[in-house]
């Protein structure tokens, strides 16, 4: 068990800088997802971490000591590959132990771990068959076994879950979240997949062309993303941005969308507003969630409109609804009773106490 | 609604369709078979004939019965073949040739496919097309090169090796080894890269990861490659008879054709026996492992 | 080609800057990946390109190999009308064998591709023994079958009022007979080819093209033929050189006889390079097999830079 921490780390290939410059802490027990879309770098940032990538520049350490010169056998971790890279000419059991086997481990021990890991991952049974005779989630499972055999300080996973179908992705999400519950090893888990991000994650990294835009708790970046990419990238459907000004109508502060629409601003977010350049081209983020269908009486901070509905998507715990504002396609979330229909008007609410507001220049959440 | 609709007009006109398509079907399968056994006949009354020809005697044979035909089965060339010393040195020597040199070849093309495949390194994309280049020159074209550089060979180091058999050692893996190497790239190709960095995780060496990971998992194309290996050292033909003249340094095919013809005296039975006997150890691969076998010859040229 | 690899590699090391072991990690797997390769390339460049060059060299000596006579030896092949019935003979043979290989090939690989899959492989193992023979033995079995005295097929055609042709006896028929044993010999390859190219083509496409109204042969040109195309041009490409380095056949069924009709350029160099001992003459024979080769090297350069650029 160790902490793992990249100080400045940079990957250029020849001349594109896949990876420009790292700094992230991971403690102890953790369990952190690099999660951005393809290209972004997380990938690359992982197989430095593993060793199978040299770092350009900077450091990368694992339980304090730089392991930038060490090659991945004395790293001290375990990967999970995307398409399982289980030894195909090996058993369960043979793939599972071919490390400890290599380092010439007592064949008693070698055994133990092995059960040990079949146990944990419900697997006993198939430790004698060959990885072909094993359904996607079985191989996954094995991968894993793989991992946790070694006892390493650091699990590594390449987006592990992206070979398997929906229902199979949920499934063994729980399995990972369960067995890093019971090995308590620092995990670095990669994937483009934000929703396997916020279910699994301590702490979320999130990624975008070769560099950090966020770290933070799953809550902390739903709630408090910093940037455009990161309010946009978390969340789903994504959050809406509308484009608007501030504006001081009649001694308050009022959010305007263009000529016709605007919107007051509860209290709080007024204080902490006022700064803001009354001419600057702003965005109003909100999450579809913070519109909803106007009840009889709005709360505090909370402004009905009207609205024509594009398209309505029957979720049946909740409606979707998307339609047209000030030219900005928009998404909202409505009770199935709220009788949204394709094609129909319907007064809807927004919550301002939860909006965002961003800098459309710069993509910086104020 | 509309969908039923379609489906009903479309229906009786398939139908007929159908009806004609399996009717032209069954005609063509039928042609196809013909033409099937026409082709097949064609391409064994040569072996067919050996095997007729070695089951007769000599008399049977000048008698000039029904040549498709055997009157008198019998064993007596196998035997006089079989304990013929001179015929089993043949044997012997091109069975010790083919097994060295499939070693060899082994030994020489799986680390270099390995490496070519895997370990980039400046210059190996060009070595591998080289490679492959290679095996297009024809021993033809460099018999007389060869057989003038051994000869100075001898003169100079005072080593023979025009007219010693292991001299086919030296230049069989010219014929085998570009072949293999790029059957065995094509196949090492074609193993995920994860499964290397998880070797390499796993602690295993460059060494380890080609012995424990490579080999086990492209043995079909390592199997692939020794067949082909053994069927060309085996069945080589030039390169003997250009390099070895006395009767126990010959392998079996120049051994065969230059002992038993003998003069204008063509024996036929023997060497129809003795043709038969040097065409089984490929034949009888062939037969067990026939997968294999054009699983290497079509590899060449479909993985590159 | 050892020099500039090794070069190469050599300036890539020094290039690199020194920081990390890793990267000397990096440098030694390239020297191990140098190392593995050595023995092919050793091999390569010691029993293949040296020999290929070194009998440039050989070309251009007298027969006694002490004296420099130039273009000497082409001038005196020139001259000699063998040598012209030789390049005439080698094109007749390896372009009229390598044409009936490929036609033969291609339909025989329909056929068996026609048939219910159960039975292919039982067909596909008969039809390929001809080419698991050693040439050098089944020649051996056609000579026979073609024995002036007690030819088989000659007997045969004698029921129908045929015969008996002089199958190795007179030049025409002794050019048939060569190119007909290379065409028993060579024609399953290309059936193989053909066949695992053949399932390679979808059952769709065959599919779709029967639905617009396709006929068979319309199949074949619009779909089979262009789906072909890459394996049909390697697979001539590599026969036409096999075809014309060949040696065993003409060799053993007639030696280049009668009146040294069905010499190609293989059995020339060997008639007059070894039987004749004079080395260098052969070796200029042998020179003229270079020109296939260099077209067909250009071709599949071509073809591998192609495909590299595509992937």
């Amino acid at each position: 068990m160790a902490d793992v921490t990249l100080r400045k780390v940079i990957k250029r290939y020849d001349e594109v800088e896949a990876v420009r410059g790292i700094d992230l802490d991971i403690a102890d027990h953790e369990f952190v997802v690099l999660v951005g879309p393809s290209g972004c770098g997380k990938s690359t940032t992982l197989r430095m971490i593993a060793g199978l990538e040299d770092i350009s520049d900077g450091d990368i350490m694992i339980g304090g000591d730089v392991v930038n010169d060490v090659p991945p056998k004395d790293r001290d971790i375990a990967m999970v590959f995307q398409n399982y890279a289980l030894y195909p000419h090996m058993t369960v059991a043979e793939n599972m132990s071919f490390g400890l086997r290599l380092k010439r481990y007592p064949k008693a021990e070698i055994k133990s771990r092995v059960d040990e890991a079949a146990r944990m991952l419900d697997i006993v049974e198939l430790v004698d068959r060959k990885p072909k005779q094993l359904s996607g989630g079985q191989r996954q499972r094995v991968a894993m076994g793989r991992a946790i055999v070694r006892n390493p300080k650091v699990f590594l996973f390449d987006e592990p879950l992206s070979n398997l179908d929906a229902k199979l992705r949920v499934q063994m999400r729980i399995e990972i979240k369960k067995v890093h519950q019971k090995v308590r090893t620092t995990t670095v888990y990669v994937t483009h997949d934000q929703v396997e991000a916020m279910t699994l994650a301590d702490r979320v990294v999130v990624m975008n062309h070769g560099r950090i835009e966020q770290i933070g708790t799953p809550n902390e970046l739903y709630h408090k993303p910093a940037t455009k990419f990161v309010a946009s990238f978390i969340g789903s459907p994504a959050m809406n941005f509308i484009p608007c000004r501030l504006e001081d109508l009649a001694g308050k502060l009022h959010v305007r969308l263009t000529d016709r629409t605007t919107f007051p601003l509860p209290p709080a977010r007024a204080a902490r507003y006022q700064g803001v350049p009354r001419s600057d081209k702003l965005l109003l983020g909100l999450r579809p969630e913070h519109i909803t269908e106007a009840r009889p009486h709005l709360a505090p901070g909370v402004e009905a409109f009207d609205a024509v509905l594009d398209v309505t998507e029957p979720m049946g715990m909740e409606t979707l609804i998307y339609f047209t504002l000030e030219g900005s396609q928009v998404c909202g979330r409505v009770n199935p009773n709220a009788g949204a229909q394709d094609g129909a008007p319907l007064r809807l609410a927004v919550d301002l106490n939860n909006m965002h507001l961003l800098n459309e220049v710069t993509g910086v959440v104020l | 609604m509309a969908s039923t609709v379609v489906i009903d007009k479309g229906a009786p006109t398939r139908k007929v369709k159908y009806g004609s398509m399996s009717r032209d079907r069954a005609w063509a399968l039928r042609w196809s078979y013909f033409f099937l056994i026409v082709f097949a006949i064609f391409s064994l009354v040569p072996p067919l004939y050996m095997l007729i020809t070695s089951l007769k005697s000599s008399a049977e044979i000048s008698a000039a019965t029904n040549p498709w035909w055997v009157f008198h089965p019998t064993l007596s060339n196998y035997i006089e073949l079989l304990t013929s010393n001179q015929f089993l040195t043949f044997f012997w020597n091109s069975a010790w040739v083919s097994i060295v040199v499939v070693t060899i070849t082994m030994l020489i093309s799986v680390p270099a496919a390995f490496a070519l495949s895997r370990m980039r390194f400046w210059g190996s994309a060009t070595l591998a097309t080289g490679v492959f280049l290679t095996y297009l020159i024809p021993d033809t074209l460099l018999f007389l090169p060869l057989f003038k550089m051994f000869a100075a060979f001898g003169d100079w180091t005072g080593i023979p090796l025009i007219n010693r058999w292991y001299v086919l050692l030296i230049v069989y893996p010219t014929l085998t080894v570009p072949f293999c190497t790029w059957i065995m790239i094509g196949y090492f190709a074609s193993i995920p890269k994860e499964l290397d960095e998880a070797a390499i995780i796993d602690g295993a060496s460059w060494f380890q990861t080609l012995t424990r990971i490579f080999i086990p998992v492209a043995m079909p194309g390592l199997i692939a490659a020794t067949i082909f290996a053994f069927t060309v050292s085996w069945a080589q033909f030039l390169y003997p008879l250009v390099f070895t003249t006395s009767t126990d340094q010959l392998v079996l095919p120049v051994g065969i054709i230059t002992t038993l013809i003998k003069g204008d005296v063509f024996n036929w039975g023997q060497i129809m026996t003795g043709a038969l006997l040097g065409a089984a150890p490929p034949l009888i691969i062939y037969a067990f492992l026939m997968d294999y076998y054009i699983a290497g010859l079509t590899a060449g040229a479909t993985k590159g | 080609m050892v020099d500039v690899t090794f070069q190469s590699s050599r300036v890539a090391g020094a290039g690199t800057r020194k920081r990390t072991s890793l990267r000397a990690a990096m440098k030694r797997k390239s020297t191990a990946a140098f190392l593995m390769t050595l023995p092919l390339i050793l091999l390569i460049a010691i029993l293949v390109l040296y020999p290929a060059f070194y009998s440039l060299h050989l070309a251009t000596l007298n027969k006694s190999m002490q004296r420099f006579v130039g273009f000497g030896n082409f001038e005196f092949l020139f001259k000699r009308q063998t040598f012209w019935l030789v390049v005439q003979q080698s094109c007749i043979f390896a372009i009229t064998a390598v044409a009936f290989k490929a036609l033969i090939g291609f339909i025989v690989a329909h056929f068996v591709h026609n048939i219910p899959a159960k039975g292919q492989r039982k067909w596909r193992g008969m039809l390929l023994v001809p080419w698991v023979i050693p040439p050098a033995m089944s020649t051996l079995a056609w000579l026979w079958l073609f024995d002036p005295s007690y030819s088989a097929f000659n007997y045969t055609l004698s029921f129908f009022g045929i015969g008996p042709i002089p199958w190795t006896g007179d030049a025409a028929w002794a050019r048939f007979s060569v190119i007909l044993v290379n065409v028993w010999f060579g024609a399953p390859f290309f059936m193989i080819m053909y066949l695992a190219s053949l399932k390679s083509v979808p059952e769709q496409l065959y599919e779709a093209a029967a639905i617009d109204g396709a006929n068979w042969w319309q199949r074949i040109w619009y779909v089979t033929l262009p789906m072909m195309r890459n394996i049909i041009a390697i697979t001539t490409l590599f026969s036409l050189i096999v075809t014309f380095a060949n040696f065993d056949i003409v060799r053993i069924l007639t030696a280049g006889g009668p009146l040294d009709h069905t010499h190609i350029f293989a059995t020339w160099a060997f008639r007059l390079g070894i039987e004749g001992g004079d080395i260098p003459l052969g070796a200029s024979v042998s020179l003229f097999m270079f020109p296939i080769l260099a077209i067909a090297a250009i071709f599949i350069l071509r073809d591998i830079n192609k495909r590299g650029n595509e992937a």
